[in-house]
């Protein structure tokens, strides 16, 4: 009989329509019915993958061999969807359907759980996007154009005068292109906007507010699209949580997620009042990471410290257990000893001191910066002392400034190694690991209060519990092996066996 | 104008008089009023003012120029900080709901102070400027203005000497005014060339091929440098800054 053979042929008809790639936009969100087990399984699966790759992120350069190898074998083990496959191969396990299907409905999910706040949305978004890159760089081109025609960017191409014209500057501006792939190439003029990465870090012509993109560069313009609308979609998300969180089977799961990926930030203080102002010349040189000694030593030595080292240094002194009475007598006194006088100190300084701790303005408690943060964002130029000395320091001066705080060579070599390679918090951990005489830090380091916290620890002679509590907020790991995953699912998943 | 013939104690004196008879207030609401295109843009405008004994108050909004007119006459600001266009009028925002006052649109604006460049001039320091230090600052607006015109495209610049030690420059298209916080920042990396804190020795690295901005830059650069630095600096007839400058040579060329 035909019926079977033909009802089937348009059943994958249909499927191939939803989920024609391996990849998407995540424009429409899934409307079917499932189970609340497949809710609580595709979320914690997809959970797992951004982990991971927030992980690999940091210890290995995006889209290395290494980098790609290790997201690979996690694509594969947790049965998501990451290059065209040939239908026609014997497929084992959940088919290409079934996968693009759970990547599109773990992606809502866990929207519902990461728009609430600003934290969890930036985190969110920028795995989200890191998995959308890897993605889309795997594809083929011939797929990548049809990607691109199925989601609505097109932009114009130059014709053949123009690129003539501008070929030195096409040729000059642009990364690896050169003169033949100006001739081969289609040029694509895109608004400024739409390409902010290039702009920002001059990688490319920009003439009268528009940019000139090679198409093998159109990657940073499908991105940014990703991330926009992914923003915006977020930003809608969170309105209708109210009505999410009134589901009662719901609101469990949604919390959990959210806060398995929230290290602790040191927003809420803890201790305060234990420190006082005279323990804190001996304990930055014993306890503080070295971006905060270089600021408190330039303060004692200026007197002063430009705005962005006073937010790094203020919000830093706040988490390690500051108070405002505290934080203001600190800044003032020594302020006072320069060329600032009480009452312009009073006038001027004492107000976004305050500010720190949400006693003005918008009244939000400021979070003392990351590591990520003070490593990316707030970059230091002329008069600050602010930063991360890894990143930013000159390695002559960090050699010489490590020699003096009496690290090994052998041990300042191996530094000096991890920041050629980039990994600047690894860098920071290993001269934890020399200035404390240990062998392993056993933590991974993406907080400057959490060097200073863990360093305290050790000195009072605390033994280091490598298990964690289900309480306490699981705290990212820089993977050394395949080790750290497991503790992932160990701990997410005994998190739903409590429940 | 020398220093010594500004005195802060007699601005009570003064500001009245500058308030009535100088400041302009047609061109600044026909500026910020943007030809009534947008309802309710200068209506919803916040302005804040700087008093005297530094108090400081913010949300002030007006709904016509003579109203902006009586109100400056009256507090006889010593500064006045043009803020964004908000969704409601900033005189009014308490009386919103939470949530949906916000920030709608602003002009994108450059602030180039002169302290910024204390490591390379040695006339002046601080809030001290003079016509040799100067020059920075105009090498800067040419640079700025060329980049701002040609490459970004933007039209309307309004160029101003900031008061103190500085100027700004207010960029007021439309595509400009509605620029997210993102883009803004990716504007001000494009022109920035400069990276480091005091622990950086070489602030500036430049690889082959140069940017088209960074050619164009340099060829504004060149028509200063000479006398700037050479003759109003000095930076190679003393030792402590020619020693400065020989740390940037890369040591392969002094071999």
């Amino acid at each position: 009989m035909q019926f079977p053979s033909r009802r089937k042929r348009l059943i994958n008809n249909a499927q191939e329509e939803m989920y024609g790639q391996p990849i998407q936009f995540y424009g429409q969100p899934p409307i079917e019915n499932i189970s609340l087990s497949e809710f609580e399984t595709f979320a914690v699966e997809r959970l797992k993958l951004l982990k991971t790759i927030e992980n690999l992120g940091v210890s290995y350069v995006k889209q290395s061999e290494h980098y790609a190898r290790k997201l690979e074998s996690e694509f594969k083990n947790l049965h998501f969807p990451y290059r065209e496959v040939d239908d026609r191969k014997v497929q084992t396990g959940p088919s290409e359907f079934e996968k693009r299907r759970k990547d599109h409905i773990s992606h809502f999910i866990l929207r519902l759980a990461y728009c609430q706040t600003e934290d969890l949305r930036r985190w969110f978004i920028q795995q989200e996007v890191d998995l959308f890159r890897f993605r889309f760089n795997e594809l083929g081109s011939k797929q990548k154009l049809e990607f691109l025609h199925r989601n609505n960017l097109q932009y114009d191409t130059i014709n053949v005068e123009e690129k003539k014209t501008l070929l030195d500057k096409l040729v000059s501006s642009s990364y690896a292109v050169s003169g033949i792939t100006v001739e081969e190439q289609d040029f694509y003029k895109v608004p400024f906007q739409d390409a902010l990465d290039l702009v920002r870090t001059r990688k490319v012509y920009l003439k009268a507010g528009y940019v000139y993109i090679p198409h093998q560069d159109i990657i940073t313009i499908v991105i940014n699209d990703f991330r926009t609308r992914l923003s915006k979609a977020l930003a809608l998300t969170a309105r209708s949580l109210p009505i999410v969180h009134s589901d009662e089977r719901l609101q469990p799961l949604l919390n959990h997620l959210s806060h398995a990926y929230v290290g602790q930030d040191y927003s809420i203080q803890k201790n305060v009042g234990k420190i006082s102002l005279e323990q804190i010349d001996s304990l930055s040189g014993k306890s503080f990471p070295l971006c905060m000694k270089q600021l408190h030593q330039s303060l004692r030595e200026n007197h002063h410290l430009r705005h962005g080292g006073r937010m790094q240094y203020g919000l830093f002194l706040k988490g390690i257990g500051l108070s405002l009475e505290q934080a203001l007598q600190f800044w003032r006194s020594e302020f006072i000893r320069g060329k600032v006088d009480a009452d312009k100190f009073d006038k001027q300084y004492a107000y976004s001191i305050r500010h720190m701790f949400g006693k003005e303005g918008r009244r939000a408690d400021y979070t003392p910066y990351s590591c990520m943060k003070v490593i990316l964002s707030n970059m230091p130029s002329q008069g600050d002392y602010h930063g991360c000395p890894f990143r930013h320091s000159d390695p002559e001066l960090l050699k010489q400034k490590l020699q003096v705080y009496k690290v090994s060579p052998s041990g300042i070599n191996q530094i000096l190694e991890l920041v050629k390679g980039m990994h600047y918090q690894l860098a920071c951990q290993k001269y934890f690991e020399l200035t404390h005489n240990v062998e392993d830090a056993n933590f991974s380091l993406n907080h400057p209060n959490q060097y200073f916290v863990e360093s305290q620890r050790l000195l009072s002679g605390g033994v280091r519990e490598p298990k964690r509590e289900p309480e306490t907020p699981h705290k990212t790991k820089a993977p050394s092996a395949a080790v750290e995953v497991p503790e992932v699912i160990e701990d997410l998943d005994s998190f739903f066996q409590d429940a | 104008m020398p220093v010594s013939d500004y005195d802060q104690a007699s601005l009570p004196d003064l500001l009245p008089l500058y308030y009535r008879r100088l400041f302009p207030f047609a061109q600044y609401y026909r500026w910020l009023h943007y030809g009534g295109v947008h309802k309710n843009y200068f209506q919803n405008r916040e302005f804040s003012f700087t008093l005297k004994d530094d108090i400081y108050v913010r949300y002030q909004s007006f709904t016509t120029q003579s109203e902006l007119e009586k109100e400056m006459q009256k507090m006889n600001p010593y500064k006045i900080d043009i803020g964004a266009v908000y969704s409601h009028r900033p005189n009014q925002h308490n009386t919103v709901k939470s949530g949906s006052f916000q920030a709608l649109e602003k002009e994108l604006v450059f602030d180039i102070d002169m302290t910024d460049y204390d490591d390379v001039r040695s006339c002046c320091s601080a809030a001290d400027i003079c016509s040799k230090c100067w020059t920075l600052m105009t090498i800067a607006i040419r640079i700025l203005d060329r980049a701002l015109r040609e490459d970004f495209g933007f039209q309307h610049l309004l160029w101003v000497y900031s008061g103190r030690r500085g100027i700004h420059c207010w960029v007021c298209d439309e595509a400009a005014r509605k620029l997210s916080v993102t883009a803004r920042s990716a504007v001000a990396e494009y022109l920035s060339l400069v990276k480091g804190g005091e622990e950086t020795l070489k602030k500036v690295i430049l690889s082959d091929p140069i940017h088209p901005f960074i050619k164009e830059s340099l060829l504004v650069v060149e028509r200063y440098f000479t006398r700037y630095a050479l003759h109003d600096q000095e930076i190679l007839s003393r030792k402590e800054t020619l020693d400065k400058v020989l740390a940037l040579v890369p040591e392969d060329i002094l071999l």
